[in-house]
């Protein structure tokens, strides 16, 4: 899958990223979706992009597997960027992403 | 293509949803809320007894396709989708409009089944049409499915 450089590496929270000190990260925008299941993250993460103004960061947070996987395929899709993925116990997510 | 918003040309997915059973309808909406999520137009046109979960109460008179035991088996399937926590119908619905998902609602068959637009729940629909207006919006569609 083509996804920014930035965005193929996955690292906990407080590290600091190539190109995206956490401090520039602040989402403007949080989403979270934990517990939800098919199709919801992915339908909260569309409402929350037309939510957001051009530039502006959106955090999705979730439990739900292929969503993971889906919300990036969206991302790509919607031509949008990825900014990065952060794993944080065994199944919480949180995918950070640029409108 | 502005970021965020849908494109037109090929970008674009067109269902029939001409069943009304509990399980197909959540997959034709499911899969509708997929592709507005993937930035695609997406259009559902409901048809025969796919048209009946758009009556007022429609939705939650939905039956399953198998194993619907009079009613039993749907109430069943509910229970575990709840605690699975599967969106129900309403909600699938509801997000598919939030996100600019297009509902047409079969002319020919509001004939048929003797249906007036007030039978149905309007704010739900965009438009009304019959087999030109579904071929129309499916012409240039990437995804087409008959449901």
């Amino acid at each position: 899958m083509m996804v920014p450089k930035q965005s193929q590496t996955s690292d906990v929270a407080g590290t600091q990223e190539e190109g995206y000190p956490m401090s520039e990260v602040e989402p403007e925008i949080s989403v979270d979706c934990r517990g939800e299941t098919c199709p919801i993250p992915l339908v909260e993460f569309r409402k929350a992009v037309m939510r957001a103004e051009p530039g502006q960061i959106i955090e999705v947070v979730g439990t739900h597997g292929p969503s993971k996987e889906e919300i990036p395929m969206a991302v790509e899709s919607l031509g949008l960027e990825l900014i990065r993925i952060e794993e944080e116990g065994d199944e919480t997510w949180h995918i950070f992403v640029r409108r | 293509m502005r970021p965020g918003t849908s494109s037109s040309g090929a970008r674009r997915a067109a269902i029939i949803v001409h069943s009304g059973d509990l399980d197909r309808v959540m997959s034709a909406l499911i899969l509708g809320n997929g592709a507005l999520a993937m930035g695609l137009e997406t259009t559902l046109f409901f048809t025969f007894w796919g048209l009946l979960r758009l009556r007022r109460g429609g939705l939650e008179r939905a039956p399953l396709s198998k194993m619907n035991l009079l009613g039993l088996g749907r109430w069943l399937m509910q229970r575990r989708m709840r605690r699975a926590k599967v969106a129900s119908l309403a909600r699938l619905l509801e997000d598919y409009r939030a996100l600019g998902g297009k509902v047409i609602a079969c002319e020919m068959t509001m004939e048929v089944m003797g249906l007036k637009r007030e039978d149905l729940q309007q704010e739900w629909i965009d438009s009304y049409g019959t087999v030109g207006t579904f071929v129309n919006e499916a012409k240039d569609a990437a995804i087409t499915l008959f449901i």
